[in-house]
């Protein structure tokens, strides 16, 4: 059998703000394989981000054991963990994060900035595909607030395909987007996870379920439903049926 | 990690907020090019002085009667006196150190011709005297061995006298003014020397025979002061020690007696006047430095501020992998080029401000190049030391707060 992308073991997060102890996570176990398209959902408050944030090595658990691709993340220091983020993981934020007054290529490029053994070249030639491949070939020099929402999310994707990661994340990537402009980044990502990329989304959104693979469901810091979709629906048929614009 | 793209991350940064940069570089600038023109200015002084010096001999020796070394109290008026011609005859005879050697008697007051008046200082003086303080005559002739036995009423004008005594065009040779009721006929005119750097008027003299002066000027047996000239300026002090033995034999001092006489020489001055440029250069490379110093705090200041302002930045940074050193060094190297950038401009200024101090104000001035290159590195390292902080302040920022972070 495949070996897991990832592997938690009863993960908890606590915070202590004051006197009073949030419990984020409390006890979160699952394996995640290549290939998978993971949708993450709950209510407001119910651990989402934080379970995200575990998985992207930015937090470290309170107990509990965290495999990335066999490492153990539990033991890591801060600098392995950046290096981690750095080789492994692509994150996609609700609110783009983009470099403000920084051109496309350049937002693309940075993850590889941050990263000693890729030449200048090979970083141009790099960024310049993940442009193409979630179609903003036209837009490689605009600057972050010459463009579209859409279009800076678009960017963004690209900046978290660009190190080749093993795992793609991202917290509520849509959030900020109409309808139409949501479906259209949720093509790309099925694009993407039938490239075989892994994928972990987080959303609000139910219908942006019957887009994955699979669909896990927290509630107060545990899963409360973990279901494998038998039957993925197509973005791409909803973005067809949505009206046409009018412009 | 890698340096190369670590500079060019920290010179994106940079070039995403030109005026920002441009600001927090302005303290730097206006620090450097302060230090540099202040410097100049100070150096500028002090070589005049010391060119003026050379200029009026550096080996030039000077008695005056009186012990001046008793903590600056003035002697009463009798010892005044105690310089005599024979004091002046002796030096000339026995000295083997001098090339020249004159005595001085000076007197001040309103000279006449016709309708206009004007005051100066008539020196009295012998011939060797043009030699020592480097006076030359312009036109017309010097007085003679003859002038001085006869105290001859003969004198040499300056430039600011005949300025303000002639009308334009009038050539004073052979004209008679009047001083002290006494008419002097003029034999001849001074090349002038303008203004030293103390701001006296070096033209403003009469010179006459010192015989003249003694006798029908100021009726005294005594000399207010001999003017010597060492061989060389190396031989100064063993002229001074020379000048010294034959006084005091001339004087009959016994060996407990102090001097009644004191000798300068140039080179005491020199060294005097050189050590009020330094503190005066001193002085105002300290002000220049605070400059400096408020410069780097701007720096600090700007660079704090901006750690707060690009947290997200920081924190997506984070999230793409970069360490904190990284997010250190990329802060850091943005200081130091804000600093090095700004250190260049201000050198650049810097300069130009003292060629135009020079220009414009004709203030000497002299840039020296250690002044360049120590206030380039001093802004350097103001860069790095008040880069630090703010920079090791953002490197430890934790990537989810910072990324949250509104
Ligand atoms: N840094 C923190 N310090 C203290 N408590 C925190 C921190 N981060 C999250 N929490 C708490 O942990 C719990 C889970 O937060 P989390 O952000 O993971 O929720 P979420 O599921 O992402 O919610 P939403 O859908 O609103 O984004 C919340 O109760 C929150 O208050
Ligand atoms: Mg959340």
């Amino acid at each position: 059998m495949e070996k897991p992308i990832i592997q938690l073991d009863n993960i908890q997060r606590d915070f202590i703000v004051g006197s009073e102890t949030v419990h984020a996570l409390r006890g979160v176990s699952f394996s995640i394989f290549p290939g998978e398209f993971v949708t993450i959902m709950g209510s407001s408050g119910s651990g989402k981000s934080t379970l995200l944030n575990t998985l992207g090595c930015l937090d470290t658990p309170s107990a509990g054991e965290y495999y990335l691709d066999g490492y153990s993340v539990r033991q890591m220091g801060k600098n392995e963990r950046a290096r981690l983020r750095n080789n492994k993981i692509g994150f996609v934020f609700q609110s783009y994060n983009l470099l403000p007054k920084t051109n496309a290529l350049e937002n693309v490029e940075l993850p590889l900035m941050y990263n000693a053994r890729v030449s200048a070249k090979f970083r141009k030639e790099k960024a310049l595909q993940a442009l193409n491949d979630v179609g903003l070939s036209d837009r490689v020099y605009h600057k972050s607030n010459q463009m579209s929402g859409g279009q800076q999310q678009r960017v963004a994707i690209a900046r978290a395909l660009v190190n080749d990661p093993v795992l793609i994340l991202a917290d509520e990537a849509t959030g900020n987007l109409d309808t139409r402009t949501s479906v259209e980044i949720l093509v790309l990502f099925q694009k993407l996870h039938k490239a075989g990329r892994t994928i972990i989304f987080v959303t609000h959104n139910p219908e942006i379920a019957t887009y994955s693979s699979r669909n896990i469901v927290l509630k107060d810091g545990r899963i409360i439903e973990d279901i494998y979709n038998q039957q993925i629906e197509s973005a791409q048929k909803a973005l067809d049926l949505l009206p046409a614009l009018n412009d | 990690m890698n340096f190369t793209n670590l500079f060019k991350i920290a010179l994106r940064a940079l070039g995403n907020n030109k005026f920002r940069g441009f600001l927090t570089m302005l303290g730097i600038i206006i620090g450097v090019a302060s230090v540099i023109t202040m410097l100049a200015i100070g150096q500028g002084s002090k070589q005049s002085i010391q060119s003026e010096i050379s200029e009026m001999g550096s080996n030039m020796i000077m008695i005056h009667p009186g012990n001046m070394e008793r903590g600056g109290v003035r002697q009463e008026a009798s010892s005044m006196q105690t310089l005599k011609l024979a004091d002046y005859q002796s030096i000339v005879d026995k000295s083997s150190y001098i090339s020249a050697c004159s005595p001085s008697v000076n007197s001040s007051g309103q000279f006449i011709y016709g309708a206009n008046n004007y005051p100066s200082t008539m020196y009295g003086m012998s011939e060797e005297y043009m030699e020592i303080r480097k006076i030359a005559v312009k036109e017309g002739d010097m007085f003679t061995e003859q002038d001085i036995l006869s105290s001859a009423k003969v004198c040499l004008v300056g430039k600011t006298v005949t300025d303000n005594l002639f009308a334009d065009g009038e050539n004073p040779i052979g004209k008679v003014i009047r001083f002290n009721k006494i008419p002097f006929k003029i034999i001849g005119t001074l090349v002038p020397k303008g203004y030293n750097s103390m701001g006296q008027d070096q033209d403003n003299l009469v010179l006459a025979p010192y015989t003249t002066v003694q006798k029908r000027v100021l009726a005294i047996a005594y000399i207010q002061s001999i003017y010597a000239s060492a061989i060389t300026e190396g031989m100064t002090e063993k002229a001074t020690e020379e000048i010294t033995e034959i006084l005091r034999s001339n004087h009959k001092l016994k060996e407990t007696d102090e001097d009644d006489f004191s000798i300068r020489s140039q080179e005491e001055l020199s060294s005097m006047l050189t050590s009020t440029t330094d503190m005066m250069t001193i002085l105002l490379a300290c002000i220049a430095g605070i400059s400096l110093l408020v410069g780097g705090i701007g720096i600090m200041n700007i660079m704090y501020v901006s750690v707060t302002e690009r947290t997200r930045e920081i924190g997506l940074r984070m999230s793409v992998g970069a360490r904190g050193i990284d997010i250190l060094a990329q802060f850091l190297i943005e200081a130091i080029l804000i600093s090095i950038t700004g250190g260049l401009i201000g050198v650049v200024i810097g300069i130009s401000s003292s060629f135009f101090v020079n220009a414009v104000l004709s203030w000497p001035v002299y840039i020296q190049p250690y002044s360049v290159i120590l206030s380039f590195a001093v802004c350097t390292i103001t860069g790095i030391f008040f880069g630090w902080y703010p920079a090791k302040k953002a490197s430890e920022l934790d990537p989810i707060d910072a990324i949250r972070y509104e």
